[in-house]
């Protein structure tokens, strides 16, 4: 095992920590919209739809500088913000944060999309009949029918944060302590001379945390899968 | 017990437009199928809104589209089996049984738990999954399930039909066991002669979307 340097160290928490905040932030959120897109029917679905999966698709230095030009100190939403609560996110962590759930979020509705369409309604039907409520409905039967997808979701999401680097540098930047990630730690390496080695180390730290998150997330999805089908 | 239900509506190609009254403990809706007979259940359980329709359990309405009234249907409190037991796949058979249960307005739950294990002898099943049950225990613990949630009326559409002969007639005895021993009163849905002969004080016929008679 290589010995990494404070620097690095400090570049994968901050890592881990911006890529599980923006996971926990766009959570709620992913099953809210996951839910209209796969039960409702309504004028401007296939815009919502076509906007949840804008990112995957726009360069991440597009996405990036939107949200330097909507949350930056002089944009609508950041001056907003910065005036209403003292919060600030160009060039600060939560920054960093909001860059990766944006990034992430694609893959967290589509996972749960896809798990909502599969379960079968007509049990939602027979707990209606039993006296539930919509809400009891979805907190006692739907959820926990979708949970393997909310969770394999989750890790992608995760795994797609921890990955993130030009919406990133672009919103803001790579300060090291701040927003200096790991990705954006690598490819400074990359731009110094003796860089190399550390280049390779945190390639190789990298490739383990993705490589785990993804066998977790099969993993922890078919444990649950089988439990919520009753075997 | 007296029901009232009328219904019209129109679902694709099909028109279900029927009406009857009765005040049996067993009613069973017979007919061929397509004849309309689930449709018309389900608008009585509040899960099919019809264009137009009447729905009442002892003179109360749960649904009367002329006045405007259209109780949601699990403000209902009509218990309902499906053809295929729609068990909840994430909960043991104890906690299928008691899902409903905590619905019930408290001074409403005269269903015990005890009574109504024993009567379908569910008790040797209450930890399994629900993919450990043949078809006949599993069509026993959805008939358990609906009656703890202490309903008014209780609904079975074809309990039998996806089961095969021998199981049929394991869960058969369990269903004169519930007309003998409970005073639920019960809506019958089938397209057997000899269930419904077995088991019905009043039949009401159906075929393609009607009642056609009704013998008590």
């Amino acid at each position: 095992m290589p010995t990494l340097t404070p620097e690095e160290l400090t570049a994968i928490k901050l890592s881990l920590r911006v890529a599980a905040v923006a996971t926990l932030f766009a959570l709620p959120f992913g099953v809210a919209i996951a839910l209209v897109l796969a039960r409702t029917r309504f004028y401007g679905r296939a815009l919502l739809n076509a906007l949840v999966l804008l990112p995957l698709v726009l360069p991440p230095v597009v996405t990036g500088y939107v949200l330097l030009l909507l949350f930056g100190k002089q944009g609508p939403i950041g001056r907003w913000l910065y005036d209403s609560f003292g919060i600030v996110l160009a060039f600060r962590w939560t920054g960093a944060a909001l860059a990766c759930a944006i990034m992430g979020f694609p893959l967290l509705v589509r996972a749960i999309q896809l798990a909502i369409e599969a379960v079968d309604t007509r049990l939602e039907q027979a707990a209606s009949t039993l006296g539930a409520s919509r809400s009891w409905v979805f907190l006692t039967v739907t959820l926990p029918l979708i949970a393997p997808g909310i969770i394999a979701g989750a890790i992608l999401c995760f795994a797609r944060a921890m990955g993130e680097f030009g919406a990133t540098i672009t919103f803001v930047s790579n300060i090291p302590g701040e927003t200096q990630t790991l990705p954006t730690l690598i490819y400074t390496f990359t731009q110094v001379p003796g860089g190399n080695a550390g280049a390779f180390r945190l390639t190789l730290i990298s490739l383990a945390i993705s490589l785990g998150a993804i066998l977790a997330a099969e993993g922890i999805a078919q444990a649950v899968g089988r439990r919520v089908r009753g075997q | 017990m007296s029901l009232e239900v009328k219904a019209l509506t129109r679902l694709g190609d099909f028109t279900l437009d029927a009406e009857f009254a009765t005040d049996g403990k067993i009613t069973a809706i017979f007919g061929p199928s397509g004849a309309g007979k689930t449709s018309l259940i389900n608008v009585i359980a509040g899960l099919i809104e019809p264009e137009r329709g009447r729905v009442a359990v002892d003179g109360t309405a749960l649904l009367d589209t002329e006045r405007g009234i259209d109780i949601a249907a699990h403000k209902r409190r009509i218990g309902y089996v499906f053809q295929e037991s729609r068990l909840f796949p994430h909960l043991t058979v104890r906690q299928n049984l008691l899902y409903g249960r905590w619905f019930a307005p408290r001074e409403l739950r005269q269903a015990s738990f005890e009574e109504v294990t024993d009567l379908l002898d569910l008790g040797p099943l209450l930890h399994r999954g629900t993919r450990q049950l043949s078809g006949g225990e599993k069509q026993r613990a959805a008939i358990g399930r609906a009656l703890l949630a202490s309903p008014r009326l209780l609904l079975l559409d074809e309990p039998l039909s996806s089961l095969d002969e021998a199981r049929k007639q394991e869960v058969m005895p369990f269903l004169e066991r519930l007309r003998d021993h409970t005073r639920m009163p019960i809506i019958y849905v089938s397209h057997s002669v000899a269930e419904v002969e077995r088991l019905a004080n009043t039949i009401v016929f159906m075929d393609a979307g009607r009642v056609t008679g009704i013998k008590q």
